[in-house]
């Protein structure tokens, strides 16, 4: 039976999500462990065993949340070293990517990016071109390395599963610690998050100026349990914060139901909304590749179409 | 201060992708420089100017890839390098994270390797971090505002919440965004200028790498077309359309 591994990031104290997916996951493919590194990591420990981790590795160390990937990849090689699991999973976050990167160079051991199905220890899949071609992807070497999206895997927990720690003691050394977060601000939006929110409103470039980002808050108001997300290109020109972005970069969404509003279709963008169950478009070029994975498109100007949806929403809900 | 920056030449993102055989099709495609390389081509630009020194171009691909190098250096870059051999071809991230780092330290001493977060054309993400970790070097990866002082780096780092500021002694690597700056465009005698400026191209054999630093350890076993999401119908808006989303809206009982 495989050892599959699985890196569980911890932000500020808090257990990434997308831990619990991949555990889960891994359940199918062999024996589960996972590492889990910096404040809160110990408890953390007992939600991964919940959700099938036999063996937890933890640390509460702060040096994990105070300094960026190196620390975490020096405890993991040497973990690894001692254990040899045939397989190590990631979840596709900012932090996980650099030390799923820096692994991959320390350990020799070629990593898989994007990864949206595991088959077994040496398959698994892939999307490329726009998520139109899966690409079914021959590994090989050990320990394996993949980078998959979240929400790729849904989580379960396992009834009366419960993990046996184990304390991580690796001594971090001064040369791995250079990259150092001094602060954190949190750009949150108020209302449900991206993430779980069933109604999902999202903008682009069409969007034209950043105060029209406002009509789509208010229409989500007026739908109710509604999130607003946004397209790299209109986060990276500063339109709204960070963390409306959807998309590769950024956050995977599968809302119930996810409207477009101005949004061309870029692979980028794409990625992360696919997997709704009901897409909506609005956009004024009827070429723009987002048509061809709408349920309903709509060839118009969501300028004008907001305010008369805002309208027409509020007299249905009365 | 002296900066290498990454470059990756890509099929024209605008143009829709080819397959050849189980790959991307990258040769006999019409090629630009990879759009995120345009904001590390310019944060390299940016800060040789307030801090002196020069930025070299460091490229891995196939001989068509002198075209990225050459719209960098026409943008301002002093020199480039391009790594191309056939035995390259398909290589996956950590054979070209391998063979970047051989090529950067055989290019010269740098303070700062700069690099864009991810490739527009495979999305991988991670090539960066694995450069850093062949060099030695720490990583600041996703700056979305970059200052250095007093020999250190102090960058705004997107996160999925807001960003974190991360401080880093040099040398290091670093990674932009795209709103990090704004790409200059190329003038005319930037363009004649460039043609002038020294392209090295070297072989893996020049660097070193040969047998298991080369081999690919990841395949393309099989492809299938993704379960297509029907396109469904497409209406245009004559007045109406509101109605018809709320319709819409309704039936997906989420109003």
């Amino acid at each position: 039976m495989p050892t599959i591994w699985v890196y569980a990031e911890m932000d500020n104290g808090k257990l990434d999500p997308a831990a619990l997916e991949l555990v889960t996951k891994a359940r199918q493919l062999g024996e589960v462990e996972a590492v889990v590194l910096g404040s809160g990591a110990t408890e953390a420990a007992n939600k991964l065993g919940e959700y099938g981790a036999e063996i937890v590795y933890a640390s509460d160390d702060s040096v994990y949340d105070d300094y960026v990937a190196q620390p975490h990849v020096h405890a993991l090689t040497e973990l690894i070293g001692e254990n040899a699991p045939d397989m190590i999973l990631f979840a596709m976050n900012y932090d996980s990517r650099d030390i799923a990167g820096r692994l991959s160079a320390r350990l020799g051991s070629t990593l898989m990016s994007n990864v949206l199905e595991i088959e077994s220890v040496d398959r698994a899949k892939t999307a490329i071109i726009g998520g139109s071609v899966i690409v079914d992807v021959a590994l090989e070497g050990s320990p394996k390395i993949l980078v998959a999206r979240a929400k790729s895997f849904v989580a379960e927990a396992v009834e009366g599963g419960e993990a046996t720690v184990v304390p991580v003691e690796s001594t971090i050394p001064d040369e791995a610690k250079k990259a150092k977060r001094v602060e954190r601000h949190e750009e949150a939006a108020t209302g449900p998050k991206l993430q779980d929110a069933p109604v999902v409103l999202s903008g682009g470039r069409g969007l034209q100026e950043p105060d029209n980002f406002k009509h789509l808050e208010e229409l989500a108001l007026a739908i109710g349990n509604t999130a607003v997300g946004a397209t790299r290109a209109v986060v990276d020109a500063g339109w709204v914060p960070y963390s409306y972005q959807i998309g590769q970069t950024g956050k995977t969404v599968k809302p119930s139901v996810y409207i477009a509003f101005g949004i061309s279709g870029a692979t980028q963008h794409i990625v992360g909304m696919k997997g709704a169950k009901r897409i909506i478009a609005i956009n004024k070029d009827e070429e723009a590749p987002i048509f061809q994975i709408s349920d309903l498109g709509v060839v118009g100007d969501a300028l004008k179409i907001i305010p008369q949806l805002i309208e027409e929403v509020k007299s249905r809900k009365g | 201060m002296n900066i290498a920056v990454c470059v990756k030449h890509i099929p024209d993102p605008n143009v829709p992708p080819e397959m050849d055989g189980k790959y991307l099709k990258r040769e006999g495609v019409q090629g630009v420089l990879d759009p995120g390389d345009e904001f590390g081509v310019e944060a390299g630009l940016q800060l040789k100017e307030a801090h002196g020194g020069e930025v070299t171009l460091v490229s891995m691909g196939p001989a068509a890839a002198q075209e990225a190098i050459r719209r960098g250096l026409s943008m301002g870059a002093d020199k480039g390098v391009l790594v191309t051999d056939d035995s390259l071809k398909g290589a996956d991230a950590l054979v070209t994270a391998r063979v970047l780092a051989a090529a950067i330290k055989k290019a010269g001493e740098f303070d700062l390797i700069i690099a864009g977060v991810e490739s527009t054309d495979g999305y991988t993400g991670t090539m960066p971090a694995t450069l850093a970790e062949f060099l030695g070097l720490p990583q600041v990866t996703f700056a979305k505002t970059i200052d250095i002082a007093d020999g250190a780096l102090k960058v705004n780092r997107q996160t999925a919440e807001g960003y974190h500021v991360v401080e880093c002694p040099l040398p290091a690597l670093l990674t932009v965004t795209a709103g990090v700056n704004e790409p200059r465009y190329a003038s005319f005698k930037g363009i004649m200028a460039a043609k002038k400026k020294p392209v090295e191209t070297w072989s893996a054999a020049d660097l070193g790498l040969s047998g298991d630093d080369i081999a690919i350890k990841q395949d393309v076993a099989d492809q299938t077309p993704a379960e297509e999401r029907k396109a469904g119908e497409v209406i245009t808006d004559d007045g109406t359309a509101a109605k018809r989303i709320a319709d819409f809206l309704q039936e997906a009982k989420v109003i």
